[in-house]
């Protein structure tokens, strides 16, 4: 269980996977810990001392989740974690507008998480009208298509603010403009963008929006969701119980990992900046240095309208399941990491439209935090030899592994 | 500020050290339990020794351990799973059973605090519709141990599924899922040293229910979201030290006892809830009569006393017990119980200390100081 940078051992392989999950930040770590062993009151216990001031510290956290997104502390739920956020989000808010205003329709995009498409799903299976939207090439909505898809009894419409896969920022601000004036909630899955690109939820219009602790630097098992006061939003809880969260979420708060969150948000809002600008200059490199060294290889998704920190790569020749096997030395991934024993064709970059061969070939670099130029430049090289070597198999020995 | 005498661990108890450690151990790794290079895979292992732990606890298979983010989702989980399924809960439910339930029928309880046997068989004798009755383990105000074994015969018997909330039973007191013929356990992780924010549906093999939380395929495609890998193990690891000390938190009833006697002899008057029925060993849960409980907490907290009225919720404000209304314990009464809960970090002395605060703070007729020395709100 120890590390693995023994002697005896291989080093660590490079952490390319930000996306999937980051490190939990030291510094998140340590205002942790305490409240563990010695300030480990309930935070609902406001009959004692330690109750009340586990509860205070929750408070303290739910301050600084607000302040990363120009909203009020009262706004803020916490949840276990953006999963939570967005069914509760989508189920809730869709449940509660037909129950009270009779609207029944959804709007989401092909590409949102799982989590948010399997719960639009399972509203439609409740006899909700629910639309899925292409996107564009680029991977950004059709901002025409999106206006024209709106309807009188249209509850809800969740667009994410980032994509996982290949970091495409959405124009929520304009989807905004078009769902405010016309009384449809937006709901935004800003697992991947909270800390990593401003965000203010009034600039933005968004009604709703979800955040997770383990993609910016905090713990797992912990998110939030952002619900609007004015206008008000309204939900159905998914959790009954203590009714706890102003009763939209029932359940005991994990006050250290609360804490863990309000932590990382208040580092991000300090350090998202520079971390950026740090990112976007990692990236560059990595790119110019790979496409120097190995032809036929695309980047998927807008060039531009993406988090620093991501890259979403096609190779020429190459299946993302066979370059993920071979590519010893560097954890990157295929996509989505969820439970997934075997590696499919990744639905989001299918979604583009593109050719054959660029969605069979996708694989995802993330890029964070704790990234490094020498890191990148290994990474680069392990990489480069992999897709020459897998290449080279194929033209040499043929048929073997290009059979299907 | 004195640390505290903490006597609330039915509300949450203390992680205990070594969790701590490992907890802080695996937040300093990174890894998505569901990611498929080295990281992951080693995130995965942690999570499923963690499955293995407190799949022992209830004497449950690894496989049938479905994390949650605790003991609330877990109850909802279990009530909301099976679509129209006639439902019956006991009326001593915690909130997270009731209120996930509003529409099910309510089983009541005995003036003893427990669950009424003939009455749970005239429910089940009275429909033929496919039932789920929801019983817990324990309870958590009053610690009655509910008669599972006699519960799950009677639903056996008339084909109906089985859930208990054994948030505050397991980790007390011996549990075994497979021997008492369990359907369906809630499980939560801080309420027997591990952290805040994990528990566990656990699911009998073969049985099928529809997720609550939908999105990524983990926990079998039924409990979407990235594990929360170092909660998880910190509730294996307080599950497998929770086992070990069974049979010392068994002992401890003595500890309760004499805690009790103690009461008695101070406050001839006071009232000990569900004490005749069988309890787990840390509970107690008592009323001095006349002596308002929101009060008495007031001047306990400010002694360094932590004790409760009961469930911890979010009112602010201490409303009279369900349980106690159910076990047909008048409203002035109810208002005055107090509930003490101990655990893995607390000693005897806690529990006379306690004792001694509440002797000057009530004021008891053995020290002869009688009203004088109640505290006025």
């Amino acid at each position: 269980m120890n590390d693995g940078n023994l002697p005896n051992r291989p080093a660590r392989p490079i952490y390319l996977d930000y996306q999937s999950t980051t490190p939990t930040d030291p510094r998140v770590l340590e205002v942790m810990l305490p409240l563990f062993t010695e300030q480990f009151g309930n935070p609902h216990s406001d009959e004692h001392e330690l109750g009340r001031r586990a509860a205070a510290a929750v408070e303290q956290a739910r301050g600084e989740v607000a302040s990363l997104i120009g909203a009020e502390a009262r706004e803020l739920i916490f949840t276990s974690g953006a999963t939570e956020s967005n069914n509760l989000a989508i189920k809730g808010a869709a449940r509660f507008r037909r129950a009270h205003e009779g609207r029944s329709h959804l709007v989401t995009l092909a590409t949102e998480h799982k989590c948010v498409l399997e719960s639009a799903k399972a509203l439609g299976r409740e006899g909700f009208e629910v639309e899925i939207l292409p996107v564009g090439q680029d991977g950004l909505v059709d901002l025409d298509r999106l206006a024209a898809s709106l309807r009188e009894d249209t509850a809800l419409v969740s667009v994410m603010a980032v994509n996982n896969e290949i970091g495409i920022v959405q124009p929520l601000a304009e989807i905004g403009a078009l769902t405010r004036p016309r009384g449809i909630w937006l709901h935004s899955d800003a697992a991947q963008a909270a800390g990593k690109i401003p965000l203010d939820v009034d600039a933005l219009q968004v009604d709703l929006l979800s955040i997770s602790g383990h993609k910016l630097y905090g713990p797992k098992g912990i998110g939030a969701l952002y619900v609007r006061r004015r206008p008000r939003v309204r939900l159905e809880p998914l959790f009954d119980g203590g009714g706890q969260e102003r009763g939209l979420r029932s359940g005991t708060l994990p006050a250290p990992l609360c804490v863990g969150l309000g932590e990382a948000c208040r580092l991000a809002g300090l350090e998202m900046a520079e971390e950026a600008e740090r990112l976007t200059v990692l990236r560059a490199r990595f790119l110019a240095e790979l496409t120097a060294r190995v032809p036929g290889v695309a980047l998927n998704g807008d060039a531009e309208r993406r988090i620093p920190g991501n890259l979403n790569l096609s190779f020429e020749g190459v299946e993302t399941q066979e370059l993920i096997d071979h590519l010893v030395g560097v954890a990157a991934s295929s996509g989505s990491a969820c439970s997934s024993a075997a590696i499919e064709p990744s639905y989001v970059v299918q979604a583009l439209g593109l050719p054959d061969w660029r969605t069979r070939g996708a694989l995802r670099i993330g890029l964070g935090r704790f990234s490094t130029g020498g890191e990148i430049d290994r990474a680069v090289g392990i990489l480069a030899e992999t897709v020459a070597s897998l290449r080279a198999r194929r033209g040499a020995g043929g048929g073997e592994t290009a059979a299907e | 500020m004195l640390d505290p005498i903490y006597l609330d661990y039915n509300a949450t108890a203390p992680v205990r050290p070594a969790v701590a450690r490992a907890m802080a151990e695996s937040l300093g790794r990174v890894g998505n339990a569901s990611s498929l290079h080295r990281f992951g895979r080693e995130a995965r292992a942690a999570v499923e020794g963690a499955r293995g732990e407190v799949a022992a606890l209830v004497g449950a298979a690894p496989e049938e351990v479905h994390f949650t983010a605790g003991g609330t989702e877990a109850d909802n989980w279990a009530l909301t799973g099976f679509g129209a399924r006639r439902l019956l809960v006991s009326a001593g439910e915690h909130e997270a059973v009731l209120e996930a339930a509003p529409q099910a029928e309510r089983i009541p309880l005995t003036g003893g605090g427990l669950v009424d046997l003939a009455a749970l068989e005239r429910l089940l004798a009275a429909s033929d519709a496919p039932a789920l009755v929801s019983v817990q383990a324990a309870n958590n105000e009053t610690g009655a141990l509910q008669p599972l074994p006699e519960v799950a015969a009677l639903a056996r018997r008339h084909g109906a599924l089985l859930h208990s909330d054994a948030v505050q039973a397991a980790g007390k007191t011996p549990l075994d899922r497979a021997a008492l013929g369990l359907d369906l356990v809630s499980l939560s992780a801080h309420k027997l040293g591990g952290p805040q924010g994990v528990g566990a549906l656990v699911v009998r093999a073969g049985l099928e229910l529809a997720p609550l939380l939908r999105g990524g395929g983990q926990e079998r495609r039924r409990r979407a979201g990235t594990e929360n890998v170092a909660g998880i193990v910190g509730f294996g690891l307080a599950a497998r030290l929770a086992a070990a000390e069974l049979a010392d938190m068994a002992a401890r009833a003595a500890w309760r006892d004499a805690f009790e006697a103690g009461l008695r002899a101070r406050f001839p008057e006071a009232v000990v809830f569900a004490a005749a029925a069988p309890r787990l060993p840390n509970t107690s849960c008592f009323a001095l009569p006349g002596r308002s409980a929101e009060t008495l907490l007031i001047a306990l907290d400010l002694a360094g006393v932590a004790l409760s009225s009961g469930s911890a919720c979010s009112s602010g404000k201490i409303a009279p017990s369900h349980v106690l209304a159910a076990m047909g314990v008048p409203e002035t009464l109810a208002r005055s119980a107090l509930r003490l809960s101990f655990g893995w970090a607390s000693r005897r002395e806690d529990l006379e200390a306690c004792l001694a605060a509440l002797a000057k703070q009530a004021g008891s007729r053995q020290n002869g100081a009688g009203s004088k020395q109640r505290i006025i709100a």
